[in-house]
């Protein structure tokens, strides 16, 4: 195994998160799209992690703390969802445009 | 990892297919209920990939955390704004995914090119195995100290924050009035409403009422 595929694999998941984090419309799948941003970080921080530091897994632990602020972000960006969907009756992006002007 | 390298191989193409189409699944699919479904896909194949990369721990992590909790909660997400509606046709709209598409193949190529031209230093240690989980402790207690506390305030930020967040709104008017006591113990918010669930699909998108 060489570290090299981990990381073409996780650009590749890094630029289908880009792709679906701009082009969906619902507010939800801009949700998932963050999600796979930052499991593509977390698969880069892990190969780092055990080709290049095998004795000290920094990694891991940096790994452990984007999990946890994830699950943070993904439980407030699911509620600030829950209440734009109370007050506008919608989940299309491009109504969301409260604070533009 | 004591597998051989064949096998190593093999199982990391499987978990490499898995994960890219049903990443593409979760962007490109119309039914935002089978993104959720293949989101979980995704996680299983990275924490697949967390144990080829000798990385017990943190691959039971991922199975908690992602599957039994975030992805739980878009499931719930999507049954609470689960409203059918047909968004409403933008002009221009194949200008977008054809710009995003070329933008993220040229991010692709550009990560690539880096990916391949670096010369990494690899290490040529053995790797910690079994004993990542202690080290993965001894870090949290000593140099990670500081942010291992912060992130347990940022749970507990959150935490609060989403529940003010999801709480339905405060209407002053109503709680003002001295007659009706409010009961110790609970938060004052608007009554609920009943939601309609019959076919209501043509009502207007556009009006923003009770914004």
């Amino acid at each position: 195994m060489q570290l090299q595929y981990f990381l073409l694999l996780a650009a590749a998941l890094f630029c289908i998160g880009i792709y679906g984090l701009v082009t969906s419309r619902n507010a939800v799948r801009v949700l998932m799209s963050i999600e796979l941003l930052l499991n593509a970080v977390n698969l880069n921080l892990m190969a780092f992690s055990n080709f290049i530091d095998p004795q000290a897994i920094k990694g891991q632990v940096f790994t452990v703390f984007v999990i946890t602020v994830e699950a943070a972000e993904a439980a407030v960006g699911l509620a600030i969802i829950l209440a734009i969907y109370r007050n506008r009756d919608t989940v299309d992006m491009e109504q969301f445009n409260l604070l533009k002007w | 990892m004591n597998l051989a390298e064949g096998v190593q191989i093999v199982s990391f193409g499987i978990l490499a297919v898995m994960m890219i189409g049903t990443a593409l699944g979760v962007v490109l699919l119309p039914n935002i209920v089978y993104s959720a479904f293949l989101l979980g896909g995704v996680f299983i194949s990275i924490a697949g990939m967390y144990l080829l990369l000798n990385a017990d721990f943190v691959a039971a992590a991922q199975v908690l955390i992602y599957i039994g909790a975030v992805n739980v909660l878009i499931l719930f997400a999507i049954m609470l704004v689960n409203k059918r509606e047909d968004f409403a046709p933008l002009r221009n709209a194949w200008v977008r995914p054809v710009f995003t598409g070329l933008v993220s193949v040229g991010l692709f190529a550009l990560l690539g090119t880096m990916v391949l031209v670096t010369p990494w230093a690899l290490s040529t240690q053995v790797s910690a195995g079994d004993s990542a989980i202690f080290l993965i402790g001894q870090h949290f207690f000593t140099d990670f100290l500081l942010p291992f506390e912060l992130a347990s305030i940022l749970l507990l930020m959150a935490m609060v924050g989403a529940i003010i967040l999801a709480r339905r709104e405060f209407l002053p008017d109503q709680v003002m009035s001295p007659t009706k006591q409010q009961p110790i113990l609970t938060l004052p918010e608007r009554p609920r409403e009943l939601v309609s669930v019959s076919s209501d699909k043509s009502s207007n998108l556009d009006d923003g009422r009770r914004g």
